[in-house]
């Protein structure tokens, strides 16, 4: 098994036709991602040519897209400007899974698509993540598919090319992966360790987790107290920003509602405090794993 | 981003939030003027993207203009947390009877905007909040409707028994939403709301972070960037579409990714070396954004050894290779190049290189390691 994506996704682009869309669309088709629609406003009617000449039909809506090309997934490629109208629009379509790749959304547009998507029933991960990959079954985003392989780790993670070393590094040790998720950056994202976490502990195939955050907030901090309450399986934990300079700060309101700066310090603590091994650095991620699997 | 007192103050007045005068002054000669065309007594403050002002000094009562000339020349070049005074408000100074915390902000946990509001304000708040948590209530908005006119009203409720005071409250707390949702800021705070003895609420404090991320669409706000109050290298960093912080070791780190450029400066730490800064060249590889970024790390005086820590995704490694390749033509780099070059297009990437007599390596901890190495032989 997987979470969030396997072979049953049937998935629509939005922004298909830009340049970031086309180029991953290609890489995902080629992957063997199931990608039945895309979505650009006014190209409605065109298709849209992938890998081997197959093509994708495109759709002025993402109505359309699933009421006949049946998508139950999207990935969103459209600019920041765009980016939560295109979150709210797939919700109200009745997508089941929305990723959201785009980088610079206005955080205060979130707020709100982030209230529609949960009403909505959906699931939103991101924005600004790179996405979602089962090896061997779908990938929906931007994640290099090189790098992953099959196997029993899940794997979590809030960055986007830090996720790709932690990946290497337990594939070039013969680890594989049920699924691995980028969460995403941003203060305000729709799917956050925890969510990730309870659907990892849904999956029977995944035997351990790898969790990778880094400073700032307190969702680390949340998701080891989780960990230790709710999981039986092994978890690996790596913070980045440990030489980070803290920053300055304006104003008191941060620092009334978290009573932290978020510090790296303060996230391995936690993670130490409730049973998850942390790797000093990415390479020995894999030698953890390793032992936790033992 | 974040900006100044004065800056706050004036999209407070936009949305109507009552808030005193003033001007700012660079020079002493400014100050004094200033504090002659308001009249009174008035308070000097200084003007940086920092809290904890008046604690380092740099607030100042005068009773008079030639005292207010005197604060200036003293708050005026000097340093706090690390930022240089360049500008002071001058402001009135204010009858206050009572003070209150009024701030709001983009709340993670609560995926919304939450309110916290407290009647004992001032300068001690955040202890207020670790002693006595319940002096402060706290209301998170449901993003569909917005900050509903009840909810300011319990707020300001909390804050003042007088029903005058809290009507005005009230008013005050709908307003900076207003302002928050007009300058996209990511917190925005009153710290102190003053009520007079006359009875008048008032705001005058301000302070506002802005989200990046809403300055494409807001170019009033855009405007208030303060170049002055950021070493040029980030302003040139800034306008390349880079994003980078100097810090004060002597290994140039150039890496794709922000969690990989922080992971690439604790392994520079864990091999006993120190980052000279955090850069992260981003999504796209643009060859030019290499060059601009080379030219700002080698303009770092302090740099002994330059570490490149690419692992392409949308970043391709050719495209960073023809960077590097193109830089080394234009700019005279003095230190050496410790490369990792891995993921997309990886293998043309090297070939690039070593067209040109460079080589990369594939693991991150064997390039980090050699450069820490190189850094310390230096």
């Amino acid at each position: 098994m997987a979470i969030f994506v396997d072979e049953s996704t049937r998935l629509v682009v939005q922004g298909i036709t830009g340049r970031d869309g086309s180029f991953h669309t290609r890489q995902m088709m080629e992957y063997g991602t199931q990608v039945v629609a895309g979505v650009t406003p006014g190209k409605g009617g065109q298709s849209f040519e992938g890998p081997g000449g197959k093509k994708v039909p495109i759709f002025n809506t993402v109505e359309d897209a699933v009421t006949e090309a049946g998508a139950n997934t999207t990935a969103i490629y459209v600019p920041p400007a765009f980016a939560s109208g295109a979150v709210l629009e797939a919700a109200g379509a009745g997508i089941r899974f929305i990723v959201c790749i785009t980088e610079g959304v206005p955080v205060q547009d979130m707020t709100r698509a982030l209230k529609y998507v949960k009403d909505r029933g959906a699931r939103l991960l991101g924005p600004n993540c790179p996405g979602i990959i089962s090896p061997g079954k779908a990938k929906v985003g931007i994640l290099p598919a090189q790098i992953v392989t099959p196997g029993p780790v899940g794997v979590i993670s809030r960055s986007g090319t830090l996720t790709y070393e932690a990946v290497i590094q337990l594939t070039n040790a013969g680890i594989g992966q049920t699924t691995c998720v980028g969460i995403g950056g941003d203060p305000l994202i729709g799917t956050n360790f925890i969510d990730a976490l309870s659907a990892f502990k849904d999956d029977p195939d995944t035997k351990a987790i790898v969790m990778i955050g880094e400073i700032g907030g307190t969702d680390e901090q949340e998701a080891a107290a989780w960990v230790k309450a709710n999981l039986d399986i092994p978890v690996v934990g790596f913070i980045a920003g440990q030489t980070a300079p803290p920053g300055r700060r304006m104003g008191h309101a941060g620092a009334i509602i978290s009573g932290s700066a978020g510090t790296a310090e303060e996230k391995m603590k936690a993670f130490k405090d409730n049973g998850i091994a942390v790797a000093a650095r990415p390479l020995d991620i894999a030698e953890l794993i390793k032992d936790a699997l033992r | 981003m974040n900006i100044h007192e004065f800056q706050a103050k004036e999209v407070f007045r936009r949305a109507g939030i009552p808030v005193p005068p003033g001007e700012v002054a660079e020079t002493p000669e400014e100050a004094q003027r200033i504090a002659e065309k308001l009249g009174g007594r008035v308070v000097v403050k200084a003007q940086v993207h920092s809290g904890g002002r008046g604690k380092a000094g740099g607030v100042k009562l005068a009773a008079n203009p030639a005292e207010a000339r005197a604060h200036a020349e003293a708050i005026l070049g000097m340093e706090i947390k690390g930022l240089e005074v360049r500008q002071v408000l001058i402001t009135p100074a204010e009858e206050i009877a009572t003070e209150a915390y009024v701030g709001c902000l983009v709340d993670r946990a609560a995926q919304s905007v939450t309110f916290m509001v407290s009647s004992e304000g001032g300068v001690d708040i955040e202890e207020v909040a670790h002693t006595n948590p319940d002096a402060i209530k706290k209301l998170t908005i449901d993003p569909r409707y917005g900050l509903l006119p009840h909810e300011a009203y319990w707020l300001a409720a909390s804050l003042y028994d007088d029903p005058a005071l809290v009507k005005q409250a009230a008013k005050i707390i709908g307003q900076l939403f207003t302002a928050f949702q007009m300058a996209g800021a990511s917190m925005a705070e009153i710290n102190p709301l003053i009520s007079t003895p006359s009875g008048e609420v008032k705001a005058i404090d301000a302070k506002m972070s802005v989200d990046d991320n809403e300055l494409f669409r807001k170019p009033d706000i855009a405007a208030f960037r303060d170049l002055s109050a950021e070493p040029p290298s980030e302003t040139k960093a800034r306008n390349a579409d880079l994003s980078y912080v100097k810090l004060d070791g002597n290994v140039g780190c150039c890496v794709n990714g922000a969690g990989l450029a922080m992971a690439t400066m604790d392994l520079v730490k864990y091999y006993g070396g120190e980052p000279a800064n955090f850069l992260d060249i981003g999504g796209s590889s643009n060859p030019d954004k290499v060059v601009s970024a080379l030219e700002i790390i080698t303009s770092d005086p302090n740099v002994k050894v330059i570490l490149f820590n690419i692992f392409g995704g949308i970043t391709r490694c050719d495209d960073v290779a023809n960077g590097i390749v193109e830089a080394t033509k234009r700019i005279d780099i003095k230190v050496p190049l410790v490369i990792r070059l891995t993921g997309t297009n990886e293998k043309e990437g090297v070939g690039i290189l070593e067209g040109a007599g460079m080589s990369a390596a594939t693991s991150m901890d064997e390039v980090v390691e050699r450069a820490v190495a190189l850094a310390n032989q230096a």
